[in-house]
This record gives C-alpha cells, sequence and structure tokens, in this order.
C-alpha cells in the first residue's frame, strides 16, 4: 500500500524543483536554443527560396536567349532567302531582258538585213537589166554585122519557131 | 560476435545445473539444517522501489539523508543516520522532546510516553506516521540531481548557440538538438497551427524530467532511485498537465464535454457523465502509466535477482543474471518510450483543449 500512497515531502519538493525547472529551462534553455533553431531553419528556407527563385529566373533568361537566338537564326533565315530570291529574280529579269533585247536587235537587224536585200537585189535587177542590155546590144551588134550571121540567125530564130 | 554470445550462455547454461546438481545433493545429505526464515523476494522488490531515507549503495556503504519532519512542536531536522540504519523500528530516536522510529522506510512518532517501539505482524502500535515528512529522500535528491543535471546540459547548449551562432550544430547542441526537435515535433503533430509554440517549453521539461528520471533508475550500483516509478511524482507531472490543460481550455473544448456534437440529445445522460469523467481519467491514466511501467520494470530487476536467493545457490545467476541483462536492456527502452509517451499524450491533450470548433 505504501507503494501507491502519495508521499507529502516528495510532492513538496518535487513541485518545487519542477516549476523552478520549468522556469528556468523556459527562460535560458528552451527559449534561445528554440529560437536559434528556428531562425536557422527560416535562413534555411530563406537560401532554398533564393536558390529556387535564382533557378527560375536563369530559366526564364536562357529561355530569353533562346527565344531570342531563335528570332535572330529565323531573321537571318529569312534574310538569306529573300536575297536569294531577290538575285534570282534579278538574274532572271536582266536575262528576259536580255533575251528581248537580244531578239529586237536580231529582229532590226533581220529587217535591216531584210530592206539591205532588197536594195541589192534591186540594184543587182538594175544592174544585170543595164549589162543585158548591153551585152544584148554588143551581141546583136556583132551578130548582124555581117549579113550570113543575118541570116543564119534568122534560120536559127526559124528553126527554134517550127521547133515549138 | 555472435559466437562469443553463444559460448557465453551455453557455459552459463553448464554451470548453473553443475551447481544445482551439487547443491540438490548436498541438501539430501542434510547439512543444512538451521530453520530460517524464507526470503522475502516480494518484500525486497516493493521495498527497493519505494523511497528512502538514505542511498544504500551496499551494506557498509550506505549515504545518510537529511531528515525534516514537520511536527506539532514545528520543524526537526536530523541525519537519517540517526536510526543507525534499522527499519523496523528497533532503534529509537529523540528529538525535541519526540520519540521517532523508522518503519519501512516510514517515519513514525511514537505515542507521548512510549520509549520502545511495539510491533505487531511488521506494523507498530504505538505511533502514528509523520506525514508533513519533508526529508530529503532517495527520491528528493534524485530529483535535484535531475534539476541539476538537466541545467548544466541544457545552459550549456544554449550558451553553445550563442556562441556558435550560424553554425551546424556541434558539441552537446548536435546531441540534444535531434531530441529537441524531436519534441517540438510531438507538440506541432498534436496541437493545430501555432498554438503548438506555447507549450513547448512545457513538454521539452516534462519529456527531458521523466527521461533522466527513468534513466537514472537504471544506473546500476547507484542505489537505482524509482523517481518515475514514484507515485507521487507520477502524480505531480500528471497535475501538472492536467493544470496546464485546463488553463489553456477554450469554449469548443468544454462544448465537447457538455454537448458533443452529432449527438442525439437522450444520450446525453451517459455521454456527458463519461466526457467529464473523461477530464480526469486521462491524467489519472498518464499517472499511472508511468508509475506503473517504470516500478514494473524495478521490481522484475529484484524479481529476477531474487531468484539466486529463493534457491539459495549462486549457481541459478547462470539463469538470473542474463535475463536482468535483457530486462535492463529493454527497460532503457521502456525509459524512453514512456517519455514520449507521457509527452505525447500530454500534447495530445492540450491539442484537445485548444482546439477550435470546427464541425
Amino acid at each position: 500500500m505504501d507503494l501507491v500512497t502519495p508521499a507529502v515531502g516528495q510532492l513538496f519538493w518535487g513541485g518545487l524543483v519542477f516549476i523552478i525547472l520549468l522556469i528556468l529551462l523556459t527562460k535560458f534553455a528552451w527559449k534561445p536554443i528554440l529560437s536559434a533553431v528556428n531562425e536557422r531553419e527560416e535562413s534555411i528556407q530563406e537560401s532554398m527560396d533564393m536558390a529556387i527563385k535564382t533557378k527560375a529566373e536563369m530559366e526564364a533568361l536562357q529561355a530569353q536567349n533562346q527565344d531570342l537566338l531563335k528570332e535572330a537564326r529565323i531573321d537571318r533565315d529569312k534574310m538569306i532567302k529573300e536575297a536569294s530570291e531577290t538575285s534570282k529574280r534579278m538574274i532572271e529579269e536582266s536575262r528576259e531582258e536580255g533575251k528581248a533585247q537580244q531578239q529586237k536587235i536580231v529582229a532590226e537587224a533581220q529587217k535591216i538585213i531584210n530592206a539591205e536585200k532588197a536594195a541589192a537585189i534591186s540594184e543587182l535587177k538594175t544592174q544585170v537589166a543595164s549589162l543585158s542590155l548591153e551585152i544584148a546590144e554588143k551581141v546583136i551588134k556583132g551578130e548582124l554585122a555581117s549579113d550570113d550571121k543575118q541570116k543564119a540567125l534568122a534560120e536559127q530564130i526559124a528553126n527554134d519557131i517550127s521547133l515549138n | 560476435m555472435k559466437n562469443y554470445v553463444k559460448a557465453l550462455l551455453l557455459g552459463l547454461v553448464v554451470i548453473t545445473v553443475g551447481f544445482a546438481y551439487a547443491n540438490a545433493s548436498s541438501s539430501d545429505a542434510g547439512t543444512v539444517a538451521v530453520d530460517k526464515e524464507p526470503f522475502n523476494a516480494a518484500g525486497h522488490a516493493v521495498h527497493h522501489a519505494m523511497d528512502a531515507h538514505e542511498f544504500h549503495f551496499t551494506d557498509g556503504f550506505v549515504i545518510p539523508l537529511p531528515v525534516i519532519l514537520w511536527t506539532d512542536n514545528g520543524l526537526v531536522t536530523f541525519m537519517s543516520s540517526a536510526f543507525h540504519h534499522t527499519d523496523d523500528g528497533s532503534h529509537v530516536h529523540t528529538a525535541d522532546g519526540m520519540n521517532f522510529v523508522k518503519v519501512h522506510e516510514t517515519i513514525y512518532q511514537l505515542d507521548a510516553g512510549a520509549t520502545e517501539a511495539h510491533m505487531h505482524n511488521g506494523h507498530l502500535e504505538n505511533g502514528s506516521k509523520v506525514w508533513m515528512d519533508f526529508s530529503l529522500t532517495k527520491n528528493v535528491t534524485t530529483i535535484f540531481l535531475i534539476a541539476i543535471l538537466l541545467v548544466f546540459i541544457f545552459f550549456r547548449s544554449a550558451k553553445k548557440y550563442k556562441t556558435n551562432k550560424d553554425k551546424a550544430p556541434s558539441g552537446i547542441s548536435a546531441w540534444v538538438e535531434p531530441v529537441i526537435l524531436f519534441v517540438r515535433e510531438i507538440a506541432q503533430d498534436n496541437i493545430e497551427g501555432d498554438k503548438h509554440k506555447k507549450f513547448v517549453p512545457f513538454l521539452l521539461t516534462v519529456f527531458f524530467f521523466i527521461l533522466f528520471g527513468n534513466l537514472l533508475g537504471l544506473l546500476p550500483f547507484l542505489a537505482n532511485p524509482n523517481v518515475t516509478g514514484s507515485i507521487s511524482i507520477t502524480l505531480l507531472l500528471a497535475l501538472f498537465t492536467f493544470i496546464v490543460q485546463l488553463a489553456n481550455s477554450k469554449k469548443a473544448f468544454w462544448m465537447h464535454i457538455i454537448a458533443p456534437p452529432g449527438v442525439p440529445w437522450p444520450l446525453y445522460v451517459i455521454i456527458v457523465p463519461v466526457e467529464i469523467a473523461g477530464i480526469f481519467i486521462k491524467p489519472a491514466s498518464l499517472m499511472i502509466r508511468l508509475f506503473a511501467n517504470i516500478t514494473a520494470g524495478h521490481i522484475i530487476v529484484v524479481a529476477l535477482i531474487s531468484i539466486i536467493f529463493v534457491n539459495e545457490s549462486l549457481a541459478w545467476a547462470g539463469l538470473s543474471v542474463p535475463f536482468t541483462l535483457f530486462i535492463s536492456i529493454l527497460e532503457i527502452l521502456v525509459a524512453f518510450l514512456q517519455a514520449y509517451i507521457f509527452t505525447m499524450l500530454s500534447a495530445l491533450y492540450f491539442g484537445m483543449a485548444v482546439e477550435e470548433a470546427h464541425h
């Protein structure tokens, strides 16, 4: 029975010591320790938050860089494409122009040639006609120089006619 | 390592059996004819688990402690050695004209005129117990020791936090910090929101007080003071928890008791008395749980050692010593476990008291 009978002395001293201990430890141990631990936890949390934020910022920056790079690349490609198109077009245009010019030149040349030709032909014709006249004059003069020859001619002509 | 343990156990068993046979044959011869009083194992165990007025390390090495009594004639003080280390009332100490005897670690004042204790069946017939016994008993001294240890350890670690600011905990604070955080976590788990902060210092003090009390009782060769297995101390701790709980109780806590939500009103006749009884049963269970667990540990160790004396053969040490070792190690676990349970349940009760209504 003694084992489960509370003792006044233990209650008194135990209570006194416990209350003093509670006050002393709370003031000089638990509060400083807990606040130090809390501060440390907060600073760790802050550092971690900062790290996460920095990482996110870095990522955003990188993404931005990537975008810029991409844009630049697109711009470059576009410029190259445009340039090549322009040059192609210019080549094409100049080629067309050249062709047209050439054709025009050729056509003009043709015209001139034709005109020249026509002129030459008519000249030739005139020359040939006058030459023929001269030749015919000379031939006739020669043919008709003697009576024999006149006769023979007459005969020949007559033969030709009869052959017809 | 395993082989060593096996060899040791086997050796102990062989020695036990051998000695037991030798003992039995010598008894058969009838050499032991003295009619001795049988060894009272239960008496020893209970006596060991109780508070005492002296530190009894071994026969011949006893530290007497101051006895402080509040009697009808005022304060009386003397050292416990005044009783000449008797515990059966056989030595009467006279102080301030009053006669005192010590029986079963309780101090009695003999009736006026009586100069000798009259014992009957181990009970004193001509004296009355001195209730107002403020002696610095074994338990009280141990409580002082716990307080000194706690102050020393935690003041030092608190200082370490100041000097080692912005550094990882080292030395003593590296040892205490995980436990402090563990107790804080108990509070966080059981008490909602930021309200737990208020209770952490109390819970920490309770936890370490119980833990150190439990562990000091387990140290061998140091008279095994049974502080946390003393009903007075567990009553005190439970009472503090009870007071702190009620002092911080909110309206919702009382509404739960007076008008439990979600219960049809005819059932109030049963529920409300049960709930009201529950207010007191909770701290009472705290008191009994700690007391019973720690006292049981102390008693079982003495009981196991008593096997040797009951059988009157040293050979039984082969059985009782390994058992005692096993129980002692188990008790180290119990020391931590009971400190945790007391703290956790206290935190739970505080959590219930401060909870806001959310139904």
